[in-house]
């Protein structure tokens, strides 16, 4: 059996996951937080946020996020991807910036337009 | 002459101008200090935000977007890089521009936004040198999500704010050591999920009761020294741990902004730090409302744009002239174990169907029961499994129960016998 | 070859140049630090002293009592905030009323003008926040506040205008004694000079000792202080001292010319220039200040600093020729402040009487105005946005400074260097947020102006960096 908290949302669960019995978690209190107790005790991932440089925009950076999970072994790596890489403004949210991080199929998307 | 100018171009500024106008408010101002809308969802560049509002987790920048997208097809005028330097009683507002100029413009009504900022140094009295390298949580964050500059390379941080939670991450993210984040009080200010996904992802340690009574170096921090606190958070010799670093960050807590509120002569409530509120979000000034941090301090946005949404509905009802009367006011009183309330004022008579309360509890609670009573009499009674300072409650007041209560109504907390 | 070679630009140093630089004399201040005012003048009270405190006879009390009448009229000249706020001294007992009438007595004999004692009550009519315990007062109408930075600043940017060179981050290394004046050696190269003047401050006893055998040693003591937000600004109207002790003049709470409330100091025997704040010591100001006004709301402290006084184990100034052609002027704790223009003066008469001609210029620059962007009508600000939109952007939002004020500074003769230099000058990131909002867009402007980028600005000395690298491998 093991204790978590839940990062799902702002509300913080304390779950119980056992498992003995198949992943089972407790102490959720919404089917997402069920899930994420049987993943993180599984193949934890999370989403990653950072920057990239930019040039031409109202800021010299624009802020990424990974379209999906990553699994969390991978964050360092998946971060220092963005070392070297370089926009050009204009940028809009959803733009791809980086493809198939890490052979995960997940890419790093801007957050915002610049 | 407009309808309505909304001083801060944030969250609660971006809210209460698309509610006016969708209510119907024509000639609508947003004057903005920085050069774009969004205010300080800009730097959050992690993601959390909007769960309730939008049933989706997005970041700070994706979420400001939304609002700014949706503003976009509006009429609402905005006015960037322009300062507001007075709000004077008979609602003219004074504001300078490098590009817009100076200049005095009237409004029906107005909305004060403008949000809040950190407690530094200087407000909690850390002893110690002065050198560089003691920077806010909040000034740090814009050094590097916006600037790229990353502000120093061994870090700690001092309070488990989620800002200075963030900053652990991020620092940690762009290549610096975060080798501990201290807290003075005996649990978090911050958000569970944050010490999970910011600290035990990167193992770094966090130490309750604990708070920096030495800052060491020059020019430059070279050395802070973090000590165990007693249960009056007073620093217990012998308990020093020093740590090699060249950055201190603190994320001691938030201040509304209102130097414009006070100004203006406008009632504020010293326990909040923001204007005393009705249950629209109306000031003691008519036709003056106050939404989001500058009221009082958020945890999370979502709620920032619900209040700021009522602001901005109760803002055209007075500029239409269909507000209802006033009818009787109710004095909202803080009982055992709350810290504040918002609003401070109810009139009932201005409750549609249910009135949003808003208020922070002053110690951990489990077990316990949130009581609304009015004299003597109970009115209504919410459980709850765990309440604690560093996050805000809310109830929701049918109507009819406030047409039971008289004069005042005081919110206390009520822990249940544990077993 | 100069003339006359000063060594120090607090504000004994400031002062000696502008003084001398109304004469056809060459001129050179050297400085250590990377701006003027930047040891014990930047963190002091702040206090215009009326004269009562020295013991009459001294130097200290015939140049306070000088030194604050030619203050006066300086500050208008040089456009130096001053407000002649008055100021008391509390008694809360009979031996502290017995005091109050030394004190008198002392003022009157130093020439002290005004003077006048009053009873409790009336002291509390004056300041309606005074404790119930205060049993009578000694009333000073002469004392005043000013900016301590801003009115060096202003003398050694008047000094400049006038001919006077000004060096920076040059400290003085060595001192030679030649036949026709003196040979200085610094960081930054050798200077030859007539004369010398001595005014490093805390430093003066080493370099006293470069020149001459020793005759005086610095016992730097510390004094801490609480600075409140403006909301706590008028909690007093005249600077609140109680009696003083045997190290000073005690905590005093007092209005600043900024709006603000100062609260302080303590004194604490230090090493060298030692400017930490401690627990204790701020714990003792706070306790020993409520006494004289229990309402102050410490909860709205916005800064604390420490300063260190260059007091001396001889009690007075120390103004003499330690040597031929060299000036000591040394010692020069409270109310130092308040004697610098007296002292600039009389040294100037010293080393008149040691040989150096004075003969005066035509064209003595005695005027300075810089744009104060908050203090205008809207009329007038209206009207300035128009001529120079620089000045409609506010960088700093809690003291309302512009970036056509810093853009000002930028050009003046002595232009900031640092994050703090900007702050000296013109008050951003003086305010209740501490330059938490406009740090970064002050490193911003700076950056651009001095043609660096944004890691070689520094926050104050040098060596107090700011950003460590760029992100995204940088």
């Amino acid at each position: 059996m093991k204790e978590l908290i839940c990062i799902v949302c702002p509300k913080g669960c304390h779950l119980k996951v056992d498992e003995a019995q198949n992943y089972a978690v407790s102490g959720n209190s919404c089917p997402r937080g069920e899930e994420y107790g049987r993943i993180e005790l599984t193949h934890p991932t999370r989403v990653v946020t950072s920057t990239v440089r930019c040039t031409g925009g109202a800021h010299p950076r624009c802020p990424v996020k990974t379209s999906a999970p990553i699994p969390k072994a991978l964050i360092q790596q998946a971060v220092r991807c963005l070392d070297g890489v370089e926009l050009t403004a204009p940028i809009h949210t959803g733009d791809i910036v980086v493809s198939n991080i890490c052979n995960t199929g997940i890419s790093f998307v801007a957050t915002r337009d610049l | 002459m407009y309808d309505l100018i909304v001083i801060g171009g944030g969250p609660a500024g971006l809210a209460a101008a698309c509610t006016a106008w969708e209510k119907g408010v024509k000639r609508i101002l947003i004057v903005e200090r920085d050069k774009e809308l969004g205010g300080i969802l800009n730097q959050c560049i992690h993601n959390g935000f909007g769960l309730h509002h939008f049933k989706e987790e997005l970041t700070g920048p994706e979420y400001a977007g939304r609002f700014i997208r949706m503003l976009e097809d509006t009429g609402v005028e905005v006015r960037l890089d322009t300062m507001v330097l007075t709000v004077t009683p008979d609602r003219q507002v004074h504001m300078v521009g490098k590009d817009t100029g100076y200049h005095i413009e009237e409004a029906k009504a107005i909305v004060l936004a403008m949000g809040c900022r950190e407690r530094t140094r200087g407000a909690i009295a850390i002893p110690g040198q002065r050198p560089a390298g003691v920077f806010t949580a909040g000034a740090a964050q814009r050094y590097v999500n916006m600037e790229g500059w990353l502000p120093g390379r061994r870090v700690v941080i001092l309070g488990s704010g989620d800002i200075g939670l963030i900053m652990a991450r991020r620092m940690t993210l762009e290549g610096a050591q975060v080798l501990a984040c201290v807290e003075v009080m005996p649990y978090s200010g911050g958000l569970n999920r944050n010490i999970v996904q910011c600290l035990h992802d990167y193992d770094i340690p966090l130490y309750l009761s604990h708070t920096v009574t030495d800052i060491r170096g020059r020019e430059r921090v070279e050395q802070v020294v973090v000590s165990q606190v007693d249960e009056r958070r007073q620093p217990i010799p012998g308990t020093e741990m020093v740590f090699d670093c060249d950055t201190l960050l603190l994320s001691v807590g938030l201040i509304p902004e209102n130097e414009l509120t006070r100004q203006a002569g406008i009632t504020i409530d010293p326990r909040t730090n923001g204007a005393v509120v009705y249950e629209n979000m109306e000031t003691s000034m008519p036709g003056v409302f106050a939404c989001g941090n500058v009221a009082h301090v958020h945890d999370l946005v979502d709620f920032v744009t619900a209040e700021s949404q009522r602001a901005g509905a109760a803002a055209a009802d007075y500029i239409l002239g269909t507000a209802q009367q006033d009818g009787p006011v109710l004095e909202v009183k803080n009982g055992d174990g709350v810290t504040y309330t918002v609003p401070q004022h109810i009139r009932p008579n201005r409750v549609d169907r249910r009135c949003d309360l808003f208020f922070r509890v002053n110690r951990i609670c489990k077990d316990s029961q949130i009581r609304v009573t009015s004299g003597d009499t109970l009115i209504a009674q919410f459980p709850r499994e765990h309440l604690a300072p560093g996050e805000m409650e809310h109830i929701v007041l049918p109507r009819t129960l406030l047409d039971k209560a008289s004069e005042t109504i005081t919110v206390s907390i009520q822990e249940v016998e544990s077993k | 070859m100069y003339d006359v070679l000063i060594i120090g630009c607090g504000i004994t140093g400031a002062a000696a140049a502008f003084h001398l630089s109304r004469y056809q004399l060459k001129i050179a201040v050297l400085e250590q630090e990377n701006d003027v005012a930047d040891g014990t003048t930047k963190a002091n009270s702040a206090i215009l002293h009326a004269g009562y405190d020295p013991e009459p006879g001294t130097l200290m009390a015939r140049l306070n009592v000088r030194g604050a009448q030619l203050a006066k009229d300086l500050c208008a000249k040089l456009d130096v905030p001053y407000l002649p706020c008055g100021s008391l001294v509390l008694a809360f007992s009979p031996e502290d009323d017995a005091t109050l009438h030394t004190l008198l007595q002392r003022g009157q004999t130093n020439g002290v003008p005004e003077l006048r004692l009053l009873t409790g009550d009336e002291a509390r009519e004056m300041d309606p926040n005074l404790s119930d315990r205060v049993t009578s007062a000694l009333y000073a109408p002469t004392a005043a506040i000013c900016s301590p930075w801003e009115y060096c600043l202003a003398l050694a940017e008047t000094a400049v205008r006038n001919g006077a060179e000004l060096h920076l981050d040059t400290a003085v290394t060595g001192l030679e004694r030649q036949e026709d004046g003196w040979l200085v050696r610094t960081s930054k190269g050798d200077f030859r000079s007539r004369y010398v003047i001595n005014a490093a401050g805390v430093w003066a006893q080493a370099v006293h000792e470069m020149a001459a055998p020793a005759t005086f040693t610095i016992r730097p003591s510390r004094g801490q202080y609480f600075l409140l937000d403006k909301s706590e600004g008028s909690r007093v109207g005249h600077v609140i001292f109680q009696c003083p002790g045997p190290n000073g003049k005690g905590v005093l709470v007092a209005p600043t010319v900024h709006g603000n409330l100062i609260v302080g100091p303590d004194a604490t025997p230090v090493e060298g220039d030692d400017v930490s704040t401690t627990a204790d010591g701020l714990a003792f100001v706070r306790d020993t200040a409520l006494k004289s006004v229990p309402s102050v709301n410490f909860r709205e402290s916005i800064r604390n600093f420490a300063g260190v006084r260059s007091s001396t184990d001889r009690g007075d100034f120390i103004i003499e020729l330690a040597a031929p052609h060299f000036l000591d002027l040394a010692g020069i704790c409270s109310p130092g402040l308040t004697a610098a223009p007296a002292i600039a003066e009389y040294a100037t008469q010293l080393l008149a009487g040691d040989g150096l001609a004075l003969a005066e210029k035509k064209d003595f620059i005695c005027h300075r105005r810089r744009t104060r962007f908050h203090d205008l009508s809207p009329q007038e600000k209206a009207k300035l946005v128009e001529r120079e939109p620089a000045y409609g952007r506010v960088i700093c939002r809690c003291e309302t400074v512009t970036e056509g004020e810093i853009l000002e500074a930028l050009r003046s003769p002595i232009p900031p260097r640092s994050v703090d230099g900007v702050k000296r000058r013109v008050g951003a990131g003086m305010g209740r947020c501490q330059g938490g909002f406009c740090g970064p867009r002050v490193v911003e402007i700076l950056a651009r102006e001095l043609g660096v980028t944004p890691d070689h600005i520094v926050q104050d000395k040098a060596g107090s960096w700011l950003l460590a690298s760029q992100t995204k491998g940088g």
